[in-house]
């Protein structure tokens, strides 16, 4: 049992409830300003300024088109089954905010008078709680897409149910390497167990695949197939206005935010300052790590924007393919080797050997990405199967020049 | 962590709280999944039995198993079951008449003694061997002591139950693949074909349907320039079912155009 596990068991009733009111508070207060953020990130990379009317910057933008979905007509298709189209929205809203309940977001601090961390809860497989809620986020989406009885929308619907499947074992599977290496499943085991390398650089593959599961698993582009609007119109939530589209809409946000907070805690050390940084930790009475907790999650929430403003949507078969061909295996065969250098570590090998063993896969790595290479360029250089002439006149195709002489006159092609 | 089975046979109030609040929605859940006529809210009712159990066990201290159960089963097997139930549609519900006479009452007989059984069976099973109690199960955790036993135990029926697994996946897999007869062509030879075949007609994409002006429903073929319909621009499904409209009626010729003049 850890110190902060300790910490939050003492903790009395109403500051439980405090800390919970102030979770969500924050979360939902950072949706307003992530989702005016993205606007004006997206709007600079595409040389626009964005939302600039509401308020100083834009910045009560999101607040007036919140008020403004609130008050639009609220429309249930005579197709749809009621019970189950008004209860998607509601699972998908209030299983976002769940997975807050174990991220500590500040170290030690003191809370009207109180000494706890903020942190609402502390349980031994906390990391997998979080899968679990975001498991049965889904459910919201998929059933959405399902009771809306119209095409579109489940198709969607069904997208997504594959697409959060294939990418929670991905992204199950990179958390197995943070797992070993901490030897504790509890949020706030990992983040103590950062305190001198974040997990981002000693388990820097498993690092690389939560961050591209991450965002499969949020349905955001380019994974956005579930609501790619240039097929599937809206895609789950096509059919849906007013409040319940505006529960959608947060909860994608929320989740955003989610696991960009998971990705913070796991790998780049949760509330922890940047390494050389460590005195502002007991700034403000612990509070200042607060400060450096949303930094790093606001890192990861550009990082979101800027693929979003960069990459386009991949198509369903080769996201499938990528997915369960690329991450999975690469991440089963990641763990091997984790595994096997923290046995060695543990039973006192010498450091040549985990130096050999390490150098060994690397070797490895490296020839089985030359015979890959090398495929590739003889899949390149087959020839294209030619068809006959057509019947019509076409332009002809440039000549091949295969070499320029130019010591002569001229420059006569050979 | 907060040890809430410390004293057996006592229950503290927040947990029978809990109890009494999620136990009588759990059976409620699971007699409407037998009861529900649509084979979804049967699925979300089961999703729920599923979560309301997993409170259970986390409640009863084992944070393994709750989690666990949740992402296995809600998270996986029930999604899965929901991605096949999806495909039967909206308005499709069970058939309530019986195909064979006297079944219903047969069937509920059946169950009844079946559940009757079962209860009284399990309600008076017993381990065969003391109970050690949480704390000194829980030793060195409740995560650690449980892979302890998973992989020195019981590593054997484990790795049974997995290869089992493995082969019934394999097997489905083998029995739902088929062999292609033609080479499905790539994205990159379509291309190529589009605009090396006989005919440039298609190296722009198909025309969309519709009379211009007039009329824009998918199951109206578009014009040609000589005024017959293009077959192209309608769906093979449309035109397999016979739901197309003749386009000529919106010409502008069928239509009455003049204009009465005012006296």
């Amino acid at each position: 049992m850890s110190t902060t596990a300790q910490l939050i068991g003492a903790d009395p009733g109403w500051l439980i409830i405090v800390k919970a009111a102030l979770v969500f508070i924050v979360c939902v207060v950072l949706t307003i300003m992530s989702v005016w953020g993205e606007r004006r990130i997206v709007a600079r990379m595409q040389q626009r300024s964005g939302p600039n009317r509401v308020g100083k910057f834009g910045l009560l933008q999101a607040l007036a088109d919140g008020v403004k979905l609130a008050l639009k007509e609220d429309l249930i298709p005579a197709a749809a089954d009621k019970v189950v189209f008004i209860l998607a929205p509601i699972i998908s809203a209030t299983t976002c905010f769940m997975s807050f309940a174990v991220i500590p977001i500040t170290g030690e601090v003191t809370l009207f008078g109180h000494k706890t961390a903020m942190q609402l809860t502390d349980i031994p497989v906390g990391v997998l709680y979080v899968l679990a809620i975001a498991s049965v986020g889904v459910y919201g989406i998929v059933l959405a897409g399902w009771s809306s009885g119209s095409t579109y929308p489940l198709l969607g619907g069904l997208r997504s149910s594959a697409q959060v499947i294939s990418y929670e074992i991905a992204m199950g599977l990179s958390l197995v390497a943070v797992f070993i290496y901490s030897g504790s499943m509890s949020t706030s085991d990992i983040v103590a167990a950062q305190g001198k390398w974040w997990y981002a650089v000693v388990l820097f593959p498993s690092f690389v695949i939560y961050c591209i599961s991450m965002v499969g698993e949020t349905n955001r582009a380019p994974f956005d197939l579930a609501e790619a609007e240039g097929e599937l119109v809206g895609g789950f939530h096509t059919e849906y206005s007013s409040l319940k589209f505006a529960l959608f809409f947060l909860a994608e946000y929320v989740n955003i935010i989610a696991v960009s907070a998971l990705a913070t805690t796991l790998f780049l050390g949760g509330y922890h300052a940047l390494p050389g940084l460590g005195f502002t930790e007991t700034w403000l009475g612990g509070w200042f790590t607060l400060i450096w907790f949303f930094i790093k999650v606001l890192f990861f929430f550009f990082i979101f924007v800027w693929l979003r403003g960069t990459l386009p949507r991949l198509r369903y078969d080769q996201f499938m393919q990528f997915g369960w061909k690329v991450l999975i295996p690469v991440s089963i065969l990641w763990i091997l080797v984790v595994a096997t250098l923290r046995v060695l570590s543990l039973q006192g090998a010498s450091r040549a050997v985990v130096l050999a063993f390490a150098i060994g896969i690397v070797i490895i790595v490296m020839a089985v990405n030359i015979l890959f290479e090398n495929s590739k360029t003889k899949k390149k250089n087959m020839p294209v199967a030619q068809s006959a002439k057509p019947s019509f006149a076409v332009p002809e195709l440039p000549i091949q020049v295969s070499s320029i002489n130019v010591s002569q006159k001229g420059g006569d092609r050979v | 962590m907060i040890n809430l089975a410390t004293s057996l046979g006592q229950t503290q109030t927040p947990e029978a709280v809990m109890f009494w609040i999620l136990g009588p929605s759990a059976v409620l859940a699971a007699l409407g999944m037998l009861l529900v006529k649509k084979a979804v809210h049967s699925a979300i009712l089961l999703a729920w039995v599923m979560i309301t159990l997993a409170i259970f066990y986390i409640a009863q201290d084992a944070v393994f198993l709750g989690i666990v159960q949740i992402v296995v089963y809600t998270g996986a097997v029930m999604m899965l079951f929901l991605f096949i139930l999806m495909l039967v549609g909206v308005d499709s519900a069970d058939s309530l008449t019986e195909t064979i006479p006297g079944l219903r009452p047969i069937a509920i007989t059946a169950a009844i003694g079946f559940g009757g059984l079962l209860v009284s069976l399990l309600g008076r099973a017993t381990l065969g061997r003391q109970m050690v109690g949480l704390t000194v199960a829980n030793t060195d955790g409740n995560v650690q002591e449980l892979a302890k036993k998973l992989f020195s135990t019981y590593v054997w029926p484990f790795e049974v139950v997995s290869a089992l697994l493995i082969t019934a996946a394999l097997g489905a897999m083998v029995l739902a693949h088929h062999q292609r007869t033609i080479i499905r062509p790539t994205q990159r030879e379509q291309s190529i074909n589009r605009f090396r075949g006989d005919s440039m007609a298609s190296a722009a994409g198909l025309p969309g349907p519709g009379v211009f002006a007039r009329h824009n429903a998918v199951d109206v073929p578009a014009l040609l320039p000589d005024g017959s319909a293009a077959a192209a621009s309608i769906s093979a499904t449309l035109k397999a079912r016979g739901d197309v409209i003749d386009s000529r009626i919106f010409e502008l010729s069928e239509v009455d155009t003049s204009v009465e003049e005012e006296k």
